[in-house]
């Protein structure tokens, strides 16, 4: 089933890591699973955030397979000597689970290269870069991730999360959402829904050279944009063009640096409600999620079949 | 649990050829009883006065908790309650089966007064999906916009939204009126079966889908047409029930019904002649 919720405040910053805490908190009973945050902070928009990962959440509920805490240790040092390798100068890195890290780094030079020698290394995986974009994600609810990673004090302009109720493939961090529209900077898609045509989508994609890290279907969604996007398409072209690309059931949303964006497939399958005002605009797949952050009573709506519509802070 | 054998209602029942199979066990027997049918009560509803009012704040309540409290108060004879801070809450007003004024001061989520059979709604704000699913009769207002799948399979009673509506509006519908004071979504009146929607603004691609009976009017543009949906002229008649029907909805009383277009099924998809006599009386 899956629960989506997204918000942007326009002109101004908030506390976006506890407001996506409650909404997707309110949503949990739409995915236990787990829950993905993609947060876009309020960081110097000089040097990259990357955070990735060097091995699976094995607790409670996951599909991993077990590893040793020492491997994680010794992918850690390869990505350290790759970043050498590679020219980036890290400034600051935090390990935040044994699994997995935030560093933050100068780099000047090609990402699409950069990301394929890092993931390069087995079992590692970037969850994004970006100059805003904080991207976490892992097993247990809202409110349990945003206390592993210490996301109650993020403030920012705008986010969106997910929480996954895992059907098309396993539970685990690599099948979690938000996906990092790779090899774009500060591009995150979260999604509900099933696509249908996946598998044709994906041979297509990767015989193209883009890269996809999970067998979950909504990953192609970001991959299908990036795409779109390094072919010159704008965010909103490409999104327009998803709702004839992608074949399924979906509601997506998309953020970069600077904006938010939701599409609708032409069935008008899958939930979704809408919050607009002059200064915010936040939306879910319920509407309890919007009253979490806003109990006053408000105008809200269902955008129709075929919709996308794009916010910009 | 009484002892059934003996009781009563069981001889009269049985007396009328009903209950001749005798569950045992932990199985719980409901039994007809034919002096309360007469009066046209269903087990497990009230006697209400609509002049002994209340108010039940929810904000703290789940949605069954809420619910088992709306049963209690009706169940003290309060016949107009009002629920304060629904907050969006899922499956609110459910299941009630008698007459009552029921008055939500704000949104409701999804299921909202699913399967009910008499009561009149009153709802100040938006509702989520599948509102009024399975209504039997009765009359539900909404104040602002509704989600998808709006009045799903409903049977009976006048289900109105003042506001927009999602997709799938009077999906499976089974009879009474469905109400649109703004625009409708994708597949409208999909696979309805009986019942009329009446939709003053615009409505989405694929009206009335697979529609088997029932009439759609709409006053504003369509986006396309559902297979087997076609358009049907305009009578006095339709006009003289829309006038009418729209003054008790307290909606677009002004409305030029002229510009409406009514739209029926084509019956091209109907299977119902290809059948055998035998099957034909099944069907029945």
């Amino acid at each position: 089933m899956c629960g989506i919720a997204g918000l942007i405040h326009r002109g101004k910053s908030s506390n976006v890591g506890s407001e996506l805490q409650q909404m997707l908190q309110a949503l949990k009973h739409r995915g236990p699973d787990s829950t993905g945050y993609a947060l876009y902070a309020e960081n110097d928009g000089i040097n990259f955030i990357m955070r990735f990962k060097v091995g699976e959440n094995v607790g409670e509920g996951s599909t991993s397979v077990n590893e040793d805490a020492s491997v994680y240790d010794e992918r850690k040092k390869l990505v350290d000597e790759m970043l050498k390798e590679l020219g980036a100068n890290i400034i600051k890195d935090e390990k935040l689970t044994p699994y997995s890290y935030r560093y933050e780094m100068q780099f000047d030079k090609d990402l699409m290269e950069f990301s394929k020698k890092i993931e390069s290394i087995n079992g590692v995986e970037i969850l994004s870069i970006g100059k805003s974009l904080e991207l976490i994600k892992d097993l247990g609810d809202a409110t349990a991730v945003s206390e592993r990673y210490g996301l109650g004090d993020v403030k920012g302009t705008h986010a969106i999360g997910h929480a996954r109720m895992a059907t098309e493939s396993g539970v685990d961090i690599k099948s979690a959402h938000p996906f990092w529209g790779y090899p774009f900077s500060d591009v995150s898609v979260v999604h509900n829904g099933q696509l249908t045509n996946y598998w044709n989508n994906r041979r297509v994609l990767e015989n193209k050279g883009m890269r996809f890290m999970s067998e979950c279907d909504s990953e192609l969604i970001a991959v299908y944009l990036a795409e779109k996007m390094r072919n010159g398409a704008t965010l909103e072209e490409g999104m327009k063009d998803s709702l004839t690309g992608l074949d399924g059931v979906f509601t997506y949303f998309v953020a970069t640096k600077d904006s938010l964006g939701m599409a609708k497939d032409t069935m008008a399958a899958k939930p979704l409600v809408l919050y607009e005002s002059d200064d915010l605009v936040a939306m879910g797949s319920e509407e309890i999620a919007i009253r979490s952050i806003l109990p006053q009573e408000i105008d809200t709506y269902d955008p129709f079949d075929g919709e996308v519509k794009v916010w910009r802070i | 649990m009484a002892n059934l054998k003996t009781s009563e209602k069981k001889t009269k029942a049985q007396s009328m050829g009903l209950h001749t199979e005798v569950l045992t066990g932990k199985t719980q027997q409901k039994f007809f009883n034919p002096d309360e049918a007469e009066n046209f009560y269903y087990w497990g509803t009230y006697d209400v006065d609509f002049n002994k009012r209340t108010d039940l704040d929810v904000k703290d309540l789940d949605c069954k908790e809420a619910n088992r409290k709306i049963d209690d108060l009706m169940s003290q004879g309060y016949g107009t309650i009002v629920i304060k801070n629904p907050q969006g809450k899922h499956s609110l007003g459910v299941g009630i089966l008698n007459k009552l004024n029921l008055i939500f001061e704000g949104s409701l989520g999804y299921f909202g007064v699913g399967s009910i059979d008499g009561p009149t709604v009153r709802i100040n704000g938006r509702v989520g999906w599948s509102c009024a699913e399975n209504m039997m009769a009765g009359k539900v207002v909404i104040e602002k916009n509704a989600g998808s799948c709006f009045g799903a399979a409903i049977r009976g009673g006048d289900l109105i939204c003042k506001g927009s509506v999602g997709a799938r509006t009077g999906i499976d519908q089974k009879g009474g009126t469905i109400i649109i004071g703004g625009d409708a979504g994708a597949f409208t009146g999909f696979m309805m079966q009986r019942g009329r929607i009446i939709i003053l603004g615009d409505v989405g691609i694929n009206l009335g889908d697979s529609m088997y009976d029932g009439t759609i009017y709409v006053g504003g543009k369509i986006g396309s047409f559902g297979s087997d949906a076609v358009e049907s002229p305009m009578t006095k008649s339709d006009m003289d029930w829309l006038k009418r029907k729209l003054k008790v909805a307290e909606i677009g009383e002004n409305f030029d019904f002229s510009k409406m277009t009514k739209v029926v099924a084509g019956k091209k998809l109907w299977n119902y002649d290809a059948l055998e006599p035998t099957e034909k009386k099944g069907a029945i």
